[in-house]
């Protein structure tokens, strides 16, 4: 896997295309109230139903801070590992659009809440490090729509007001690839910290991609169009490859592309130019005269880093050096904050790299066919705990272990109950299995000539028949070294 | 810096505010002589003066995080200029 | 006249809770008197049959309770007052009834006081005439021969109604000096407190770091009184000051005797009418006579608050007034989509000066222009600010006149939008340091016009203010001159 290099380059009539990718990622804080009022941020509730008069931006209303929304910037801003910045301030963000019912966005532009900081991605091609560039806190805007009615749109302000956490990515990102792995790594480290719980579905993580192109070897940065409000990887991936592809036939064709603002139309799978956004958008930023600046002290923040909980990264590299997984294993077992729990809850009592194998190939295998999610296992990290240690000291090969598993996940059986009844058990005995061998031995003398002879293939058959001769519960290792043994 | 009628009809779009012949005119006249009675403060050095945007000296006040009021959507939607039972109305937008 | 309606509001309160007057009468000697001058145009909208119920009520459960029983009050059209239409004296929030209370009434209806109505004010309280409004003028019941006069601005409504007994107090509110040179206009006390002392919860918002609330009343003891009453610390308002109330009724005192009183030179403007430079010189006479000291003090950047001011309050409002877009209330003008809608409910529902201050507004915030107007002018307001805490190293309270000028006639001032603002000279550095300031009626004019004198104090020090102009007032002795003439 590391003998793999970063391969993605689009081949232009003129050469030799690199693309540069920035996110601006914007992530929906998990709290109970809305950033500056007090109503609910449930999701898919009855519309308007979820909205204050300061939501409804109502004559003389006023904002007023959340401050769990603060501590859960501060947690991503340790996660990121990034600079909290001790004074930050907010800006209104002036534009007009129905979603937006005061007319203005309150964020923050000069100073934001956390500073640089950096996601580390794991590429078939080795570790990359991302710059992240700010962490900001926001509202959420509403929700309108457009298809209920002819003549109008319909305004649904449950959304608006709802705390979001804008990431603002460094341009670092080269390929669709490493998109989607940054996205699921920032997604990872929210879930793990509860700061987001990442459901790109229901909107709680969507992204803007900033998208350009140059001439690989050139050092300068093309223009750049922003595709606007992706909600799932694969649209930003199919978005940056047809993106990239439009700009390179631009440039050669002698053209230069326009800085735009962009919409992925998901049906006809293309990037188009949004027509509300021609007018160049000022938003007149200025700090919010009805806030005060956010001070945070010293105190506050290591309060917060002590209750941090184990991030993706520290766990991969425990789980790398105590358990002795490979780093594509580790990397798989901490994707998620659930599976790297079960993972550590079936290897407290047995082998690392068993659990962690049978987990990935089996466990995912029947997880993925199903449909299920980690926490819905129909098999429980006991039950293979108890697994592996069977294979583990010889009770049952590895062969057979696999039949049982298939019997586990009917009810999430216990192996010992399954193997005794069904008479698993796998013979292990090497005076038992000597005792058959030599039969097989003595029944097929003509084979043992002809495998003494040359014919190496034939091993694989006195192999055959000794697992059939033990009903398949044949100690593999055992019977092939006493094969051996007798086959000299 | 003077206002000039492009100005006027740029100010007007951000602003929101229709604009015609006889408010860009009357616009341009008092927009440049309000523009030109705070020119005085160009006669200023303040190089390294922090800029005050509040008189208030005292820390943020952060509230808790518990939801209050359930359901105002009668209070929200009572004033609205298109009545509905569930949303605000308003004239198509084409993105 | 009955002379009820001309009693103070402590006078007043008084008389109701020992019974001497009934809460029926004191309502109803501010009915009779309101239904005779519809011709001041100083309401917008009346609650006189809710008053009188709530009166009735009062009487027959006998309960007289709060530091405000029973009194009746009307307060400027920018308050939030629950299932009373609030229009902020313009067309795009007409027929706009809140679900809910400002702060600051909520305080007066909860210490017992009544709602007569909303007063007309400036169309979203921009403007020192009161000649802005949607729903008309307002006039000055001080009358200069047969001349009608403006009563100021932008709380006009209010001065009017105080001063014409239509009221037993009000509440205005104050971000370049609509509190004070109104009540300057009409020979009131006004008075504005330090920004953050009231919460600005639920008052339409104009210029959200100058806005303040504060009473407009007959004397400086009711000033005292509903200062008590409207500040606090409120949650709901983040610019809200956590400091602890103060009790300004009771600790209210007279002797002034060793204040130390400024008299700022850069206060002498040029082309200074003889009849304020003088009403200024006996206000020093008379504080000197009480006892004071009185200090000359420079206020080096004074001439630059009016211009400081021009650029910050209309960017503030260019945003605050964003949410007026014809969506969720108020007045909505047709429109093929949705821009248009929001352009043509704009340009129709909001009156030239407001539209002056949003275009201004929004350009001084543009992109190329934040630095040189924006970010310059709050460089500057930090200048003013320190102007003034450096004299008030050296004295308690600074004395100046309130308005360069008294009334004047009504449509004089409109057609130039400079010679309107600089009514504001002396009040707006007040505005912009965030410091509390008084105006009291010092004497008339030639013409027999009230002229007013300002009191400015130290932050959250409204006490020194208060007993400075309570001291002040006596010596002057101000014998309000009104004739019921427009009834």
């Amino acid at each position: 896997m590391t003998d793999k290099v970063f391969d993605y380059y689009l081949e232009g009539k003129t050469g030799r295309w690199e693309v540069i990718i920035g996110l601006e990622v914007h992530a929906q804080v998990t709290s109970n109230a809305k950033l500056f009022s007090s109503s609910s941020t449930k999701f898919g509730s009855d519309p308007n139903s979820q909205v204050s008069l300061v939501d409804a931006a109502m004559p003389g209303m006023l904002p007023v801070i959340n401050k769990y929304c603060v501590e859960q910037a501060v947690k991503t801003g340790l996660g990121l590992k990034a600079k909290i910045n001790k004074l930050s301030k907010f800006d209104r963000k002036n534009y007009f659009y129905a979603d937006l019912p005061q007319g203005y966005q309150i964020s923050q532009f000069k100073f934001p809440i956390v500073g640089e900081g950096k996601v580390i991605l794991d590429m078939p091609y080795g570790s990359k490090e991302v710059g992240i560039e700010r962490l900001h806190l926001e509202q959420d805007a509403g929700k309108s729509l457009h298809d209920q009615d002819p003549q109008n749109s319909f305004v649904d302000l449950n959304r608006s007001g709802v705390a979001l956490m804008e990431i603002v990515g460094k341009p670092e990102l080269r390929s669709p690839e490493e998109v989607g792995q940054y996205v699921k790594k920032l997604r990872s480290i929210m879930r793990y910290l509860n700061t987001c719980d990442g459901n790109m579905d229901e909107g709680s993580l969507r992204a803007d991609v900033n998208v350009s192109v140059r001439k690989v070897g050139s050092r300068e940065l093309g223009t750049r169009c922003e595709i606007k409000n992706v909600n799932s990887i694969k649209f930003m991936q199919q978005a940056i490859e047809y993106e990239a592809k439009r700009q390179i036939e631009i440039i050669e064709e002698g053209g230069a592309v326009n800085q735009e603002t962009r919409l992925f139309d998901t049906k006809k799978m293309e990037t188009r130019s949004m027509r509300s956004k021609e007018d160049a958008h000022d938003y007149r930023y200025f700090p919010d005269p009805d806030l005060l600046p956010l001070e945070l002290d010293q105190d506050y923040i290591n309060n917060i880093k002590k209750l941090l909980p184990e991030l993706p990264d520290e766990k991969k590299a425990r789980l790398m050096n105590d358990f002795g997984l490979s780093s594509y294993d580790a990397s798989i077992i901490i994707s998620d904050q659930e599976i790297s729990t079960y993972y550590e809850e079936v290897a407290k009592n047995s082998d690392y790299k068993l659990a962690a194998n049978w987990m990935i190939v089996e466990l995912f295998g029947i997880l993925n066919k199903e449909n299920k999610e980690i926490k819905d296992s129909p098999v429980s990290a006991k039950n293979l705990s108890k697994l592996i240690n069977l294979i583990k000291d010889n009770t049952i090969s590895g062969k057979i272990a696999k039949t049982v598993f298939e019997d586990m996940i009917k009810g999430n059986q216990d192996p010992v109950e399954i193997i005794n009844k069904k008479g698993l058990t796998q013979q292990s005995d090497p005076k038992e299995l000597e005792k058959i061998i030599d039969k097989i031995v003595q029944s097929n003398l003509d084979k043992v000539e002809q495998y003494k002879s040359g014919k190496d293939k034939l091993f694989g058959f006195f192999v055959g028949q000794a697992m059939k001769e033990t009903q398949g519960k044949g100690n593999p290792k055992l019977i092939n070294d006493i094969l051996k043994e007798k086959l000299k | 810096m003077t206002i000039n009628k492009a100005t006027v009809k740029k100010i007007s779009k951000l602003a929101r505010i229709a604009s015609d012949e006889q408010f860009e005119d009357f616009m341009i006249k008092d927009l440049n002589s309000i523009l030109a009675f705070v020119e005085q403060l160009n006669e200023l050095d303040i190089k390294n003066i922090e800029p005050l945007s509040s008189v208030v000296e005292q820390k943020l006040f952060q509230r808790d995080d518990v939801v209050k009021k359930i359901n105002e959507k009668e209070d929200i939607l009572k004033n609205s200029p298109v009545k509905n039972e569930n949303y605000f109305v308003v004239p198509k937008v084409i993105e | 006249m009955t002379t009820i309606a001309k009693y103070t509001l402590v006078e007043l309160v008084n008389k109701i809770k020992s019974k001497e007057i009934s809460a029926v009468e004191a309502t109803n000697a501010y009915v009779e008197r309101i239904q005779k001058s519809k011709n001041l145009n100083a309401f917008v909208t009346l609650t006189l049959e809710s008053a009188l119920e709530q009166a009735k009520k009062a009487d027959e459960s006998n309960k007289k309770d709060g530091v405000l029983s029973c009194a009746p009050i009307a307060v400027k059209d920018l308050f939030c007052t629950k299932n009373v239409q609030t229009t902020a004296s313009s067309k795009i929030l007409k027929n706009f009834i809140p679900t809910y209370e400002s702060t600051v009434t909520s305080k007066l209806w909860n210490e017992g006081a009544i709602l007569l109505g909303k007063l007309n004010c400036d169309e979203f309280a921009m403007g020192s005439s009161n000649e802005t409004s949607a729903y008309g003028n307002v006039i000055n019941p001080y009358k200069n021969n047969n001349d009608t006069l403006v009563p100021g601005g932008s709380s006009g409504g209010c001065s009017s109604a105080v001063a014409a007994n239509l009221t037993s107090a009000t509440v205005g509110t104050d971000t370049g000096g609509s509190i004070r040179q109104p009540a300057a206009f009409t020979g009131i006390v006004g008075l504005k407190p330090t920004y953050g002392r009231c919460s600005r919860w639920g008052i339409v918002a104009f210029a959200s770091s100058l806005d303040q609330a504060g009473p407009m009343t007959k004397d400086v003891a009711d000033s005292a009184l509903m200062l008590d009453v409207i500040s606090g610390h409120d949650e709901k308002d983040s610019t809200s000051s956590n400091i602890k109330k103060g009790d300004f009724l009771k600790n209210l005192k007279k002797n002034i005797r060793g204040l130390k009183v400024g008299i700022p030179k850069e206060y002498i403007v040029d082309n200074m009418p003889k009849a304020i430079q003088s009403l200024w010189d006996k206000g020093i006479a008379w504080m000197k006579d009480s006892g004071a000291i009185i200090k000359n003090i420079s206020l080096p950047h004074t001439k630059y608050a009016l211009p400081t001011y021009y650029i910050i309050a209309p960017a503030e409002a260019s945003s605050n007034l964003a949410r007026y877009d014809g969506v969720k209330y108020g007045f909505r003008a047709p429109g093929k989509d949705l821009i248009e809608m929001y352009e043509n409910t704009r340009a129709q529902g909001f009156g030239n000066e407001v539209k002056r201050r949003i275009m201004i507004g929004t350009y001084v915030l543009s992109s190329g222009y934040y630095d040189a107007y924006y970010l310059k002018a709050q460089q500057v307001r930090r200048l003013i600010k320190n102007d003034f805490d450096n004299v008030f190293n050296e004295v308690d309270t600074i004395l100046t006149p309130t308005a360069p000028s008294s009334a004047f006639k009504i449509g004089d001032k409109r057609e130039d939008p400079i010679a309107m603002y600089l009514n504001d000279v002396f009040t707006v550095p007040v505005n912009l340091a965030g410091l509390p300031a008084i105006s009291l009626p010092g004497g008339l004019d030639e013409a027999g016009l009230p002229l007013g004198l300002q009191l400015i104090g130290k932050p959250f020090d409204e006490q020194t203010v208060l007993n400075a102009a309570y001291a002040l007032e006596e010596k002057i002795g101000f014998q309000s001159q009104v004739k019921d003439w427009w009834m």
